[in-house]
């Protein structure tokens, strides 16, 4: 274990950022999100959840995969180069660690996504550990500690000092990197800090919630249940849910004519808006009711059906403080647990 | 609130209408959701309180298309927008039996969550029968105090008045949350050097996310296809490929709402980046006050706005009053 | 450069498609076409199976899924059957013979040629532009004639003048040994002295044994009904392959656009035996 003081974090994220690149959560406008660090910026490792989730640093938003240049009735094509510097995401919490694992499931299975593959390959993730969870977290109920994250480094923020522990290989590397300004220490001090953060977990309101109902067979009873009647009714059909979501994957392919060549680029799209099966000739999920149902069976029975009972959600709460109409995947399997009897 | 309640009940059981359009109890202290209530029973679910900021009028647009009538339970401000969907249209008045209730300000759980407040297990102070001046806040952390002002919602320092523009009647009492003139933040911004404005424009339409959340809380975005949904069309809604997308999409919104938007701040309410999205609009309104005098959408379901409507008075391009 | 070795294996992300040459367009009927593609260099893009489809794209304008309809037993070329019913469509429709287009797959499944429907008597249905996968197994099963027991076709459209591949129908399928081919119009029509009525009335009529393995593909009230006649008939719900058509942006079932269950349509679909239709969520 090795620690460092909180002054000297501008220092230590200056060596990081001088060997490689370093995304961390940065304030801008008010909110926080991760940004690239760079001399200035104003990085922020005590808000809880960052708006956006870790999962733009592995899959941004938008990129471009490949360009195609026309030439009268010929065509070339040039691939975006993949990622090929190394990268450390600093603070990701426990939540947002288990995200990328979800993420892992649909991108580096057969055929692997090589985008994504290579900022795998080249990102090391250090974790922050959740000194203070909020009420909206239930993180726990699919298994991630946030006491005590996993990833290639875990730190833990107590008083005045970030304690730091290699967990891998590329974290060893990392120590190794930063070893000029990192002390040895014992665990005292990050022992209590998790048992504190245990105690809190606890008494938090979503500690309790219970997925016994919600499994990969449960296709036929959940989707044809008369109660996504009512739960949709809120929904206004946005994609905040969706964006702000640390293991919705779905997206979208485009063409941007940039006026010498046309990139097709891919950008997060919502299975919430009304065009996302839209063809030519139809749309199988023509009502919001449909779209509403389908993200939910996806996050809690189809997605475990394919990937040994994993759940495509890691309980971070965002959707739970950002939906506009206040509905929530807690509030789903709450009404179903409420119905069912459980 | 019981006495809403009671009321509501009886419209229901003497066929005045079918079902209550309100907020629902939340599982947290404070995010209700908005609801149709189908049966006295479901009723007792039903919550008012300073949480309930969300604006019904927008899903009367749906409301109208069921049978009967719908009881909509309508904060001031939200008169405002029903009576612009009147004007447009989009729904109808003999499908709604109107509340229109009390406000006492409405509260932002992200201002709550700013202030340093986590771990939140109560919250008291924020029923609409109290006087909604101190909320007392359990948490994980220990107990809090906060100024019930000091986490309202930007709206309502600067609320329009707690005056119903429409209804069918009125209950529970309102207190005056106004303390701000809404055009002050507009004349900031007006008065800065265009670098400095393009800078606070740039940083702020930069977070957005597109996740249409504005759009679609938005009682004046009621077009049935919008626009930004068509895949004919180069900036579609996912399309974030440069901030000037993000800025396209915000400012053909504004440009779409202006002259028809209430100010009801629902925009900024839902903004998951926090984006202050109601400044562009309030721009809009000022100007239109300026160039063609004093005019609040919705006051009434009758009078054209004036940017529908054309006047031998109306400036020629250049001018100003 | 990167001087790693980590992402040595996928230098070409399966999202990157290749160019491929147009070299032949055939006018089918009033609104299909059917496109010849080869690589610039010439030869096939790539090897397929019966059912498989792949993504089309013209630059600009947009990329969709289409089913391949030649023979993977061709070894020339590969050839697309489409229908003008969109933005991406009227484009393509547009195309001339040697513009370039941008391919990649193939994607998905593919009917069980080698392994359930070997040996079997095979009855494909088809309506409309539905033939268009099925004439890929067709043409398999008929350049491969003893692998496989009888053959029916039932085809239907609108109307004569909507018939696709009506030259190769007539000259190769009709001629072929062991080989019924029935077709039929949805409406009388001057000049057509064939049979009149829908697919799945038609095919009740024809009072088939029920020893065969049937294949459909067609518009999706085409195939309810179909289903439901076949059943009425005596066929049972596991010797029927069809396929689904969802929308599908990535082809490798992870952009989440064709899912329906715990199914992706591009990637363990596009053919489904029908009982494991049956098993999915209405929702196709």
């Amino acid at each position: 274990m090795n620690k460092i003081a909180v002054k000297e974090l501008s220092a230590l994220f200056s060596l990081i950022a001088e060997n490689e690149q370093l995304y961390l959560p940065a304030e801008k406008g008010g909110q926080t999100n991760y940004a690239r660090y760079e001399e200035g910026t104003r990085f922020d490792l005590s808000t809880l959840k960052t708006v956006k989730s870790a999962k733009e640093i592995f899959f941004p938003q938008s990129e471009t995969l490949y360009t195609m240049y026309k030439n009268g009735k010929k065509i070339r094509i040039t691939q975006q180069e993949l990622q090929s510097e190394n990268f450390v995401a600093f603070g990701v919490r426990g939540c947002d660690v288990k995200g990328i694992e979800v993420l892992d499931k649909v991108f580096l299975s057969a055929p692997v996504d090589s985008f994504y593959s290579a900022r795998r390959d080249h990102g090391t993730i250090v974790s922050l550990a959740c000194g203070e969870p909020e009420e909206s977290c239930f993180c726990t109920v699919f298994g991630v500690d946030p006491a005590n994250p996993v990833g290639d480094v875990t730190t833990w923020l107590v008083g005045e000092t970030l304690y730091w522990r290699a967990n891998t290989e590329k974290g060893e590397a990392l120590t190794e990197m930063c070893a000029s300004l990192l002390a040895d220490a014992d665990e005292a001090d990050v022992e209590a800090e998790k048992t504190k953060i245990k105690n809190i977990l606890e008494q938090l309101p979503y500690t309790n919630l219970s997925l016994d109902s919600w499994h990969g067979d449960a296709t036929k009873e959940k989707f044809s249940s008369e109660l996504w009647k009512e739960l949709y009714k809120p929904c206004l059909g946005c994609g905040t849910c969706t964006f702000v979501c640390p293991t919705c994957q779905c997206y979208d392919l485009k063409d941007y004519d940039t006026g010498k060549g046309i990139q097709k680029y891919r950008c997060w799209d919502s299975c919430m808006y009304s065009d996302f099966t839209m063809m030519a000739h139809g749309n199988n999920r023509t009502s919001q009711m449909q779209r509403y149902r389908q993200r939910f069976m996806h996050k809690l029975v189809y997605f475990p059906a394919n990937n040994d009972g994993m759940y495509s959600c890691v309980g971070c709460g965002r959707c739970v403080d950002k939906c506009p109409a206040s509905t929530n995947i807690v509030k789903v399997i709450k009404a179903f647990a409420e119905k069912e009897g459980k | 609130m019981q006495e809403l309640i009671k009321r509501m009940k009886e419209l229901m059981a003497d066929g005045t209408v079918q079902r209550v359009l309100g907020w629902k109890k939340g599982d947290l202290s404070y995010n209700p959701e908005p609801y149709y209530f189908n049966s006295a029973e479901e009723l007792d679910d039903f919550v008012y309180d300073g949480f309930c900021g969300a604006n019904l009028s927008k899903y009367m647009v749906k409301g109208s298309n069921l049978e009967g009538k719908t009881l909509v339970l309508l904060k001031p401000c939200d008169t405002y927008s029903f009576n612009q969907l009147i004007k447009e249209h989009r729904v109808l008045r003999d499908k709604a039996y109107i509340i229109g209730v009390g406000c006492k300000g409405k509260l932002s759980p992200e201002k709550i969550k700013e202030k340093g407040v986590k771990g939140i297990k109560s919250i008291s102070g924020a029923e609409i029968d109290g006087d909604c001046k101190e909320l007392k806040i359990d948490t994980v952390y220990g107990e809090k105090t906060l100024a019930y002002k000091d986490v309202m919602l930007e709206r309502c320092h600067v609320c329009k008045g707690k005056e119903h523009m429409i209804y069918d009647e009125l209950m529970l009492e309102s207190v005056d949350t106004c303390d701000g003139d809404r055009f002050t933040d507009v004349e900031i911004i007006e008065n800065l050097p265009a670098e400095e404005k393009f800078e606070f424009f740039r940083k702020e339409l930069s977070k957005c996310i597109r996740c249409n959340a504005c759009r679609n809380v938005c009682p004046a975005c009621n077009c049935r296809k919008c626009v930004f949904d068509s895949t004919k069309f180069d900036a579609e809604q996912k399309a974030n490929v440069d901030p000037f997308e993000e800025s396209m999409f915000h400012i053909i919104r504004a440009f779409h709402v202006a002259g028809r938007c209430t100010d009801c701040g629902e925009c900024s309410r839902v903004c998951p980046q926090g984006i202050p999205l109601h400044l562009f609009n309030r721009k809009f309104i000022k100007d239109i006050n300026e160039y063609y005098g004093e005019f609040k959408a919705g006051e009434d379901a009758e009078t054209k706005g004036p940017l529908t409507d054309y006047t031998l008075e109306d400036l020629e391009p250049g001018e100003r009053r | 450069m990167c001087e790693c070795h980590c992402h040595d294996n996928y230098n070409l992300d399966t999202l990157v498609p290749m160019v491929g040459v147009v070299t032949d367009i055939r006018q089918e009927t009033p609104d299909v076409k059917t496109f010849r593609v080869n690589a610039p260099e010439g030869g096939k893009l790539f090897e397929h199976k019966p059912g498989q489809c792949a993504m089309l794209c013209c630059p600009g304008v947009g990329e969709a899924m289409f089913s391949i309809t030649s023979s993977p037993t061709n070894k020339e070329y590969q050839e697309f059957s489409i229908k003008k019913c969109g933005v991406l469509t009227d484009y393509l429709h547009d195309l001339q013979v040697g513009d370039e287009i941008t391919v990649r797959g193939p994607y998905g499944n593919n009917f069980p040629v080698d392994t359930e429907l070997k040996g079997k008597n095979l009855l494909f249905v088809a309506g409309g532009i539905g033939l268009a996968p099925l004439r890929s197994v067709i043409n398999y099963v008929l350049d491969n004639r003893d692998d496989y027991g009888t053959v029916d076709i039932l085809y239907g459209s609108r109307s004569a003048d909507d018939l696709v591949q009506l030259k190769e129908i007539q000259e190769v399928w009709m001629k072929a040994k062991d080989t019924n081919v029935y077709l039929t119009i949805d409406r009388p029509q001057d000049g057509w002295d064939g049979h009149v009525g829908f697919v799945p009335a038609y095919l009740k009529e024809l009072e088939l044994t029920t020893d065969k393995t049937v294949l459909v593909c067609g518009p999706p009230i085409m195939i309810k009904f179909v289903l439901a006649a076949l059943e009425e008939m005596g066929f049972s719900k596991t010797q029927a392959y069809t396929t689904l058509e969802l929308r599908m942006k990535c082809g490798v079932g992870k952009c989440g656009r064709c899912n329906i269950g715990s199914k992706y349509v591009c990637k363990d679909g596009p053919v489904f035996r029908c009982d494991e239709v049956d098993e999915l969520p209405d929702e196709y």
